[in-house]
Parts: C-alpha cells; structure tokens; sequence
C-alpha cells in the first residue's frame, strides 16, 4: 500500500517513541525490578482470621531497621496505627477480609488493589519523619470515604 | 445526494436510539452536577440519596446508555444513507434490539434508584447487587448484539448486490466497531451470565473474583474504542465533507479501523497492573499490546490534519498553517468535532501515561483516571457526538440547523471546553497528589493532605456547574432541532475519496482473515493467564452488600 512521504515520516517517528517507551517501561521493570504488584498468594478469603500471618496481624521487625506489616483490609478499616522509626524500610503484606480495596499512601508510590482471596505485597522505604495516611482508593461500600489508616514515623 | 432525506423508516429508528441517549445525558448530567457538589462539601444529599448510589446512576447513564444508544442511532443512519435503505430484516433487528436494550435500562435504572445496585457502573464483585441489575445489563448486551446482527445483515445484502465492489467507508467502519463491541462483550457477557447472575441469585455460594475482574476488563477496555471508533468515522467520513475537502486515504482509514480492532482486546491486564494473582510477565505483554493503538492513533491524526491542510490549500491557503485560517470555524458541525479531537491529544497522551507499568502506580485509582476519562469518552467523544447531532437529528427529522442554533452550539462547545477543562484539569492535579477516585466528601479526620484537596474539589465542582450548563444549552438545541426547527432539508454530510488516492486493497475487507488474527491475539494474551487464574484460583467469595 503507498504511503505518503510525510505520514511514513511521521510513523517511523512514531515507531521510535513506541519502541523508546517500551523499552524504558521493560528496563525499568526487568531490569531494576519496579515490577507492579504481582503476589501470586492466596487465601481462602472467609478464613483470614485464622490464617497465618493474618491471625496476628501488626508490626514485625525483620531486620535492621526492616519491617513487616500485616494487615487485613475490610469495611472500613486498615487496623491499628503503625509506628516506625525514620528510615525504616516496611514490608507492606496486604489481605482483604471482605470486598476489593484500594491501598495508597499519599506523597509515596504505595500504591496496590487488594483483593479477596489473594495477598498482595508492596515494600517501602521511610526515609521523612511525619504521619502519613493509608487509604482505600477502591470503592467498598458506604463507609469507603472514611476507610483509613495511619503510620506514624519517628 | 446530500439533498435528499434518508428513508423516513430508518430515520424512526435511529431517532428513537438518539432520544434515549440525550435523555440519558440530563439524568446523568443532574447526578454528575450533585456529586462535584457533595464532594467538596458544598451540600450533604436529601432524602437518603446515597453519593455512590448518584456515581453508580451517573456511570451507568452516561458512559453505557448515552453512548451505546446514540451510536446504534448513528451508525444505522449512516449505513442507511450510504447502502441504501434498510431491508425488512435488518429494520426489524435494529427495532428488536431497541427494545430488548430498553427494558434492559430500565430494569437496570429501576434497581439503582431502589438502593438495590449501588455497585457503580464496574460492578466489581464480591459487592452483590441485587440479580436484576446484572439481568438488565445483560439485556443491554443482548440488545445491541440484535441490533449490530441487523447492521451485519444489511451490509452483507449490500456486498451480494455490489459483488467484487468495495463497500462504502461509512458501513465498513460501522460492520467494524460492531464486530469489535461484539468480541469484546463476550467477557462481560460470560461474568454477567456464568457468575454474576447465578451467584447474586444464591444458586452458587461464592465467586471466583480475579476472573471476574479479568473478564470485565477484557470487555472494558474495548469499550473505550466503541465510544472512540464512531467518533473516528465523524472524523475520518462526516468532517472532510463539511469543510469541503476530500478524504485524504481510503484504504489508510480503513487500516487504521483494522488495526484498533486487533489492538483494542487483548489488552485488559493494563487496568489490573496493582493487583495480585496476575504475573508480571503478562502484565507486561499486555502492556505492550496496549501501546500498539499508538499507531493507528498517530495514522489518524496524520490523516486528519493532512484533510485540512489539503483542502485549506484547495481555497487558496498559503504558507505554512495558512490553511488554519480556511477552516469552517464558525459551522458547529466542524467546530464541536474539532475541540473534542484537539483534546485527545492531551487525553491519548494521559492514556499512555496510564498504561505504563510504573506511571499506574502513582495514578491508580486516583482522580487522575477519572479526569483523563473526562477528556477521553466525555469531552472527545461526547462534543463529536454533539457535533453529529447538530446536522443528524435535523436530517432525521426533516428540520434545518439554523445560523441562531448554529452559534448557540458553537456556545455551548465553548463551555463545555472551558467546565471540562477547569474540572478534568483539577482532577489531573489532586490525582497526583493521591486524592482516591470514586470517594464521598472526607477529610479523613482533618489530615493535612486531605484538607489541601478540597479547594481542587471545589474548582471540581465549579467546572461541573458549567459542564451541567452546556448539558442544559444542548438538551435545548436537541429539542428544537427535533420540534421547532424549521422544515426543511438538513445535509447528511459523506466525504468522498481525494482523486489522487490510491486504490484500496481488497484485503482490508478480509473479514475472515482480520477476526481470525483478532482471535488469536486474544488467545495468545489471555489463555495462560486465565487458565492460571482457574487453576490456582482461592476459595471463592461470598457476597457483600455493604451500602
């Protein structure tokens, strides 16, 4: 089929920032490891209470400075405050008790959906003291507006 | 050609869709209007209207009814104008479809505003709501599959007629946007039919709800190229004609149709990137699959803006954009057409944003999505429908646009850029900075950061005002355009092909080959994610009504 000098141009131009794109989203995922949120763990999503590590949810220390948090999503609550000290590198492990929601921490790239039935897992580094905020950004219900969580950082 | 009226019949059907439609856009407008207000906290709802009963309403009215009415209204029109009038049959399928897809709107509105669906317009599982919503949906589905096998049949009498001939642009692009709504509705047909509706009945305990969501968005992101694809044909078929130029490529227009129907489908996981159960591998092939659609979409804008400078230079155009100054700025029926392609530059390049792997993860279920969508389906999607209804309501109702509506329209194209811009821009905004889509008014208890959104809620809101103005300005022309205009005989606007184009290659109306290589993109992106997602599936999940 005969193309027009300029519109083969302007594809093949369109074919190198295609090509460029993709290339910085595969390095950057592949070969630095920014994968999105992928756990492939699951659950059976009526008995997160009694499933280990769920059943004693909170804040574990893993290493220097190192942390894991576990925590159950469900209408409308993420669970108690977490506190951890400037620095801290936190382990987020996520389930959800009830209905899909939404994990974000505003101002960080903590960002995953949780859904029932399956575990997800997201790790950040605290390197700013302050409070920060956990939201549900996936609509659950009535109470979706209200469903949050805190982490204080010392 | 343009001089005469399409057959009174056809002309019947393709009002009524387009009348459901409009309807549509005032509810949907009204709820849209009260949400911006409840969310910055201007006004707490009466009554015990629920905020997310109002979003569902909202979703469901304007982004499923608006758009798939006026576009089986639109693309009978147009097929009747360039195949010749509807047969028997297809007449028959295209009145079936109405209304099988009519009482399915209203069994499904009926259940929203009864408290009984507050789901939203995705309907994510394992909230459950009550089995008629999802029965009234699917007969929405169903509707439009009767109404597109009327268009596929009257297509086909045309090509037995015309044997060896090509078809007229119109109906290839028409047959094609319902084949690929077609494909696509398979996915959501199967989680409505196979797990919604037997789980919200209580005949199976629990659902499996990764698959559901996976099926959904196989479904939902297509269904951005069934709002697109007809939005497409106005500017690929109606807008040369209406600025007295030609159609710069026919077979080019044609490919760029083939393209966005392998390249629209197999490419849900990007909506999934931050959840769980699905691989990163095939996050990654799909996310890559998703980026293919640059291509068709840069085609078109070169083919667009090629029609322009070409005819501008026909009337005389000199230098380098002097061609600018030859378009029709003043005719509606190009200038709302042309707004809503001038905005999906900054949409489309929203769009990439969202499908990049790691931008999502900033962006997810934040405002942000929700204002890139308000520049996609409602800002270049919807001012090209507008822009069609302008000339299409009064052809159909032998009636005549006249210069005072004309510049009213032109008005209201006016307000709806500027609304959309303040509101989608404001959202674009608080969305980086974390503010959650699909959320009531909240401060989550004073906390800073939620305390510095609301003044964006607020210019939210005040976008919205003006949005719901343009809503009010254009029922008001759809009116008059219906009853009160003056008789007469409205042009329906079909481009014909440059003389220096080349001919087209009869292998871009290879149906055979075209869904045969849509098929197996599909399977090749979906059948080992999906199997994995049965087999490793979890225990299922009971339902929650939790609203």
């Amino acid at each position: 089929m005969h193309m027009h000098k300029y519109e083969k141009i302007w594809l093949i131009f369109g074919g190198i920032t295609l090509i460029v794109f993709l290339s910085v989203i595969g390095v950057s995922a592949f070969a630095m490891g920014h994968h999105p949120p992928s756990d492939m763990t699951t659950i059976d999503p009526e008995k997160v209470k009694e499933t280990a590590p769920f059943d004693d949810p909170g804040l574990k220390k893993i290493g220097d400075n190192e942390y894991e948090a576990v925590m159950v999503a469900q209408a409308f609550m993420f669970g108690e405050p977490l506190e951890v000290p400037k620095g801290a590198t936190v382990h987020f492990k996520v389930t959800s008790a009830d209905v899909v929601h939404g994990f974000s921490i505003p101002g960080t790239n903590v960002n995953m959906m949780i859904t029932p039935g399956h575990i997800n897992t997201i790790t950040h580094t605290f390197d700013e003291a302050g409070e920060f905020l956990i939201i549900c950004n996936e609509y659950c219900g009535v109470g979706h507006q209200a469903m949050s969580g805190r982490i204080e950082v010392n | 050609m343009e001089t005469t009226l399409i057959n009174r019949k056809d002309a019947k059907l393709s009002l009524a869709h387009i009348y459901v439609g409009f309807i549509a856009v005032l509810l949907g407008g009204i709820a849209g209007l009260l949400q911006t207000f409840v969310r910055s906290g201007a006004i707490t709802l009466p009554a015990g209207i629920g905020y997310y009963q109002l979003l569902t309403a909202h979703g469901v009215l304007l982004a499923l009814v608006f758009t798939t009415y006026f576009i089986i209204g639109f693309l009978y029109s147009g097929i009747s104008k360039t195949t010749g009038t509807l047969a028997e049959g297809p007449r028959k399928l295209g009145w079936a479809g109405y209304y099988v897809m009519t009482t399915g709107t209203v069994i499904t509105t009926i259940m929203i505003l009864t408290n009984d669906a507050s789901v939203l317009y995705t309907f994510y599982a394992p909230l459950q709501a009550s089995p008629w919503f999802y029965i009234g949906l699917a007969l929405v589905v169903i509707g439009s599959w009767i109404s597109g096998a009327g268009m596929f049949r009257q297509y086909r009498n045309w090509k037995k007629a015309n044997p060896g001939q090509l078809s007229p642009l119109f109906s290839f692009m028409a047959v094609m946007t319902m084949l690929l709504w077609l494909i696509a509705t398979l996915g959501v047909a199967a989680t409505v039919v196979l797990q919604l509706i037997p789980w919200s009945f209580g005949w199976v305990d629990t659902i499996n709800v990764l698959l559901s969501r996976t099926l959904f968005w196989y479904f939902g992101h297509p269904l951005v190229y069934f709002w697109l694809l007809p939005a497409y044909i106005c500017w690929y078929v109606i807008i040369p004609k209406i600025i007295g130029g030609k159609i710069f490529s026919d077979s080019l227009a044609r490919l760029s149709f083939v393209l966005f129907l392998l390249f629209s489908i197999p490419v849900g996981f990007h909506h999934q990137l931050l959840e769980s159960g699905v691989s990163h591998t095939w996050k990654f092939i799909q996310v890559t699959l998703t980026f293919m659609v640059i291509v068709p979409s840069l085609m078109t804008a070169f083919s667009l803006f090629a029609t322009f400078e070409l005819s501008g230079r026909q009337k005389g155009a000199r230098g380098l954009f002097g061609w600018v100054k030859k378009l029709p700025w003043k005719d509606a029926r190009f200038f709302a057409p042309f707004m809503g392609m001038l905005i999906f530059i900054p949409a489309g390049a929203g769009g990439i944003i969202n499908a990049s792997n790691q931008l999502n993860q900033v962006i997810h279920n934040t405002l942000w999505v929700t204002g890139h969508f308000h520049l996609t389906v409602a800002t270049s999607v919807a001012l090209t429908f507008f822009g069609i209804a302008y000339w299409l309501i009064p052809h159909l109702t032998g009636r005549t646009l006249t210069k005072k509506i004309n510049l009213l329209a032109n008005i209201q194209t006016i307000i709806w850029v500027v609304g959309m811009a303040m509101m989608s821009g404001a959202m674009h905004t608080v969305g980086l900075l974390g503010a959650p889509r699909r959320t009531a008014y909240t401060t989550y208890g004073d906390y800073p950061d939620a305390l510095g959104w609301i003044p964006y809620e607020v210019a939210m809101a005040v976008g919205g005002s003006f949005l719901f103005i343009g809503i009010l300005v254009l029922i008001y022309i759809v009116v008059h355009l219906s009853f009160f205009a003056p008789k007469g005989v409205e042009a329906y606007p079909i481009g014909e092909v440059a003389d220096q184009a080349e001919r087209t290659p009869a292998i871009l109306e290879n149906w055979k080959l075209w869904i045969g290589v849509c098929v197996a993109l599909i399977l090749f992106a979906y059948t080992i994610p999906i199997m994995e997602i049965i087999e490793n599936a979890p225990p299922g999940s009971p339902g929650f009504r939790l609203w």
